[in-house]
């Protein structure tokens, strides 16, 4: 099914009698696999308005990211938070949408800075899982008229509603970029210095360390702004650094953000979610290849297939998500951390409102 | 504006709640007495009173949830209570309901400079979050202008903003984990630490949610590093029209102010009389805010004064000294003192698309005129987040009713404009009864249901944010 618009769509939910797999581009594979018919949301494409001197943007839930990014860069603007593009992590293909993109909530690198997708997200409407059309939010950046279903939309992976429409905030993209790289250094060292970095006056927005143990740290800005707080960086830190200007730069975090180190590598690809303080030793009991973000509060771990990585990690404060597995791990392990109870008690009383037949992606987050 | 009738049979249990509230509160924790509930009648929405059925200032977590344990077994409504400074009606009780207040509960529980965080109990202010890591190199980002007087946990509850959101967001983007406690005593912990959530994101639902979902006792907030320094500039223009355009000019440049700050003719003069500021006699004045270094500033303010001059500006003063930097903020730090000092006012806070300004300040130029009632406009020209004051005579029968009706109709104006009821104080009673201008009854019934979800008896502040006719059927069940 391929509704060519928010009326249709609407009717299609209303009309189903069995569970639905609602799907983007298709590029974000994560969760227990649904099976279902296929909703397409292709057809609820393209840009309603967008207003440079406003930084804000109304769009359709289908309409691939890359026409979107076309548009603003045209403008000199950018979604703020560097949403990752999964394809080469898992493999995917097809063309990564505003709707998946939102439902991963995918936040990149600059993360630590900007916020994440749901930070810049605005504005939604859907369609829940009875076919009723809801609004939330609207197009300005300042909004606390009744409850936030727009966070609630932003990665809820479309188990609650269809997106059909989505409002962002923008930024102006930056004159210049640069970054810092270091030699190898072990994990809780590089936390140590991400943490320093993200501590200065500077405004750090990319703090990572490489699969292969180099930490990195990105300034954006006017060119002498930039040229300016790399060497005040640089001389707060202290040690030795690389500088790396410009394409390369941005080639560097293209790279951090989509987590190409593991592209095409063997095992299964996990994410944790984690106090930056706590990374070191979460890196030391998962004992296994790892790319470090967000100044350590984000590692993306590599590791055997099959592997209960979550079990091996024990309790520690923040989640770990199975983002590309085998069947086999799929069908065998939660996706998701399972929450404590009065929590997912809530989230499934979420989904029961939202989505009282379970017709939407039903099971996906466990 | 209407509130619910208290019901008698809530009334009837007053003697027995109380007495099961004292068996859980140290006896200072609860207050009985009408002389000191009289503090709790209202907040910074003075217009309306009512004096609540009782008070408890718990003093923990622990706490909190034996009280709102045994209102949720005795059905009794709870209205939880910051410091008591919405401008919405936010913590107006009603005769059969108990405020819960977390004013008693102030500690800092962790500052983490290497994770960027701090966390504290509820009921400690705004400002004082600030002053905890301030000596480190840090503050807590949102501001808002009552932030010497509010708590965290109004602020979490209105998801509050300030003059310094267009770079750092308002509440909701500076917020981690909050401690929440469920009316029916359940202690859950959303968030934390870490930067994400693991299923739903709860934690952004509970933001904003003025109290109905939950008691937040305890929060985690992201504290960021100061900036090196940071310096306005002021520029006069001889209309708003000029100066809307100057400002979507300046954010298309590819600046990223701090602040962006509008007053109207009205709001000038006040505020010239009030704090001679030495503010220019114009139409519109910008006050406009960048951060960094020195040499930073300058490039800055220097790209954002070549704006400024293809606008023909009768003023434009670029701030040289700490000193001169104070004088200008000074008027408009002053402005609600310095309309405060000729008239009663309402405050209100719709936002628009920066684009439709001039459209909107227009439309409430000619309101004021049919309504017979002044306005002056000060506002975040940034992100659109109008404060249009209206100024009335509290003292002159029907002129406040006559000011809401004006009110209510610039809100809806600013609906119509493609933008919000509510930027940053939010719904309360003040705007509830216009919800259904920007929601249809769908929308609405969407949010409901997440009540109906964390409060299935709706005894958490139940009067507030949906349109009374609409919560009638929940609330009475």
């Amino acid at each position: 099914m391929r509704p060519a618009n928010e009326e249709e769509l609407s009717g299609m939910v209303r009309a189903a009698r069995g569970p639905l797999v609602v799907r983007g581009g298709g590029t974000r594979s994560v969760g227990r696999p649904v099976t279902g018919e296929m909703l397409e949301t292709g057809g609820l494409s393209g840009i309603g308005l967008y207003e440079p001197g406003a930084l804000t943007l109304v769009v359709g839930a289908g309409t691939p990211l890359a026409e979107v990014e076309a548009a603003l860069a045209a403008e000199g603007q950018r979604l703020p938070f560097e949403p990752m593009d999964m394809r080469a992590l898992l493999g995917t293909e097809g063309a990564p949408t505003v709707g998946g993109m939102v439902s991963a909530n995918a936040s990149g690198p600059r993360r630590v800075q900007a916020g994440a997708c749901r930070d810049s997200l605005i504005g939604v409407r859907f369609v829940d899982g009875s076919g009723t059309i809801v609004k939330n939010g609207g197009r300005v950046m300042k909004n606390v008229t009744g409850y936030d279903l727009v966070k609630l939309m932003a990665g809820a992976w479309g188990t609650l509603g269809v997106l059909s429409e989505c409002s962002f905030k923008l930024l102006p993209v930056p004159e210049a970029q640069a970054s810092l790289r270091s030699a190898a250094m072990p994990p809780q060292e590089a936390v140590t210095v991400m943490s320093r970095a993200l501590g200065t006056p500077y405004e750090v927005n990319g703090a990572a360390r490489d699969a292969d143990g180099r930490v990195a740290l990105r300034i954006e800005g006017f060119g002498a702004q930039v040229r300016y707080r790399l060497a005040a960086l640089e001389e707060a830190l202290g040690g030795e650094w690389e500088r790396v200007e410009g394409a390369a730069s941005a080639d560097l975090w293209r790279g951090i953000r989509d987590v190409t180190a593991f592209a095409g590598q063997a095992g299964d690809v996990w994410r944790i979610s984690a106090r930056p303080s706590d990374a070191g030793e979460i890196v030391a009991r998962a004992d296994c290849p790892v790319v470090m973000d967000w100044g350590g509060g984000l590692i993306w771990a590599c590791c055997a297939e099959g592997r209960d990585l979550r079990a091996d990690l024990g309790a520690f404060r923040g989640h770990a998500t199975l983002i590309r597995g085998s069947e086999a791990t799929r069908a065998a392990l939660p996706a998701f951390q399972p929450e404590p109870a009065p929590v997912a008690a809530l989230a499934a009383g979420l989904r029961a409102k939202f989505d009282p037949r379970g017709v939407l992606n039903p099971g996906l987050m466990g | 504006m209407d509130m619910p009738a208290a019901n008698p049979a809530t009334l009837a249990k007053r003697d027995r709640v109380l007495a099961r509230l004292a068996e859980v509160l140290p006896a200072q924790a609860l207050i009985r007495d009408e002389a000191e509930r009289r503090a709790y009648e209202c907040d910074a929405l003075t217009a309306y009173t009512c004096l609540p059925m009782a008070v408890v200032l718990p003093g923990t977590t622990a706490e909190v949830a034996d009280v709102l344990r045994i209102c949720h077994e005795e059905r009794v409504p709870v209205v939880p209570r910051g410091a008591g400074t919405s401008l919405a009606g936010g913590s107006l009780p009603t005769e059969d309901a108990i405020i819960l207040g977390v004013a008693r509960m102030r500690d800092v529980l962790e500052v983490h400079h290497a994770d960027r965080i701090i966390r504290v109990q509820t009921g400690i202010t705004n400002l004082a979050v600030t002053g905890e890591v301030e000596s480190d190199g840090f503050f807590y980002a949102p501001d808002p202008s009552s932030q010497l007087a509010c708590a965290i946990a109004g602020n979490i509850a209105m998801n509050s903003g300030g003059a310094h959101c267009l770079k750092y967001g308002v509440t909701t983007n500076n917020l981690l984990g909050v401690t929440l406690v469920q009316m029916d005593g359940t202690v859950v912990e959303l968030g934390g630490a870490h930067m994400d959530a693991t299923g739903y994101d709860l934690l952004g639902l509970v933001c904003g949610s003025e109290g109905q979902l939950g008691v937040v006792t305890e929060a985690t907030l992201r504290i960021l590093p100061k900036p090196e320094g940071a310096r306005p500039v002021l520029m006069g223009f001889d209309s708003s029209e000029v100066a809307g355009a100057c400002v979507s000019d300046i954010i298309k440049a590819g600046v990223l102010p701090v602040a962006i700050e509008f007053m109207d003719r009205p709001c000038i003069r006040a505020c010239e009389d009030f704090a001679k500021a030495g503010y220019p006699d114009c139409e519109a004045l910008l006050i406009v805010e960048v951060e960094g270094s020195q040499d930073e500033i300058d490039a800055q303010l220097g790209l954002i004064t070549q704006i400024a001059r293809r606008h023909n500006p009768v003023e434009l003063r670029e701030s040289q000294s700490e000193d001169e930097s104070k004088r200008i903020w000074l008027g408009r730090k002053s402005a609600f003192g310095a309309m405060g000092n000729i008239n009663d006012y309402m405050c209100l806070d719709g936002t628009i698309p920066v684009s439709s300004l001039p459209f909107v300040l227009r439309r409430i130029g000619e309101m004021s005129k049919e309504f017979g009632l002044d306005v002056a406009n000060v506002f975040h020209a940034g992100d659109g987040n109008m404060h249009p004051l209206i100024l009335f005579d509290a003292n002159k029968p029907g002129d406040l009713e006559l000011c809401e009706a004006f009110g209510a109709e610039i809100l809806k104006l600013c609906v119509e404009a493609g933008g919000c009821l509510t930027g940053e104080h939010g719904v309360g009673i003040e705007k509830r009864d216009l919800m259904s201008v920007q929601f249809t009854p769908e929308d609405l019934e969407a949010q409901m249901r997440v009540k109906d979800v964390f409060d299935p008896h709706w005894l958490l502040n139940p009067a507030k944010v949906f349109p009374l006719q609409a919560s009638a059927t929940r609330r009475a069940a």
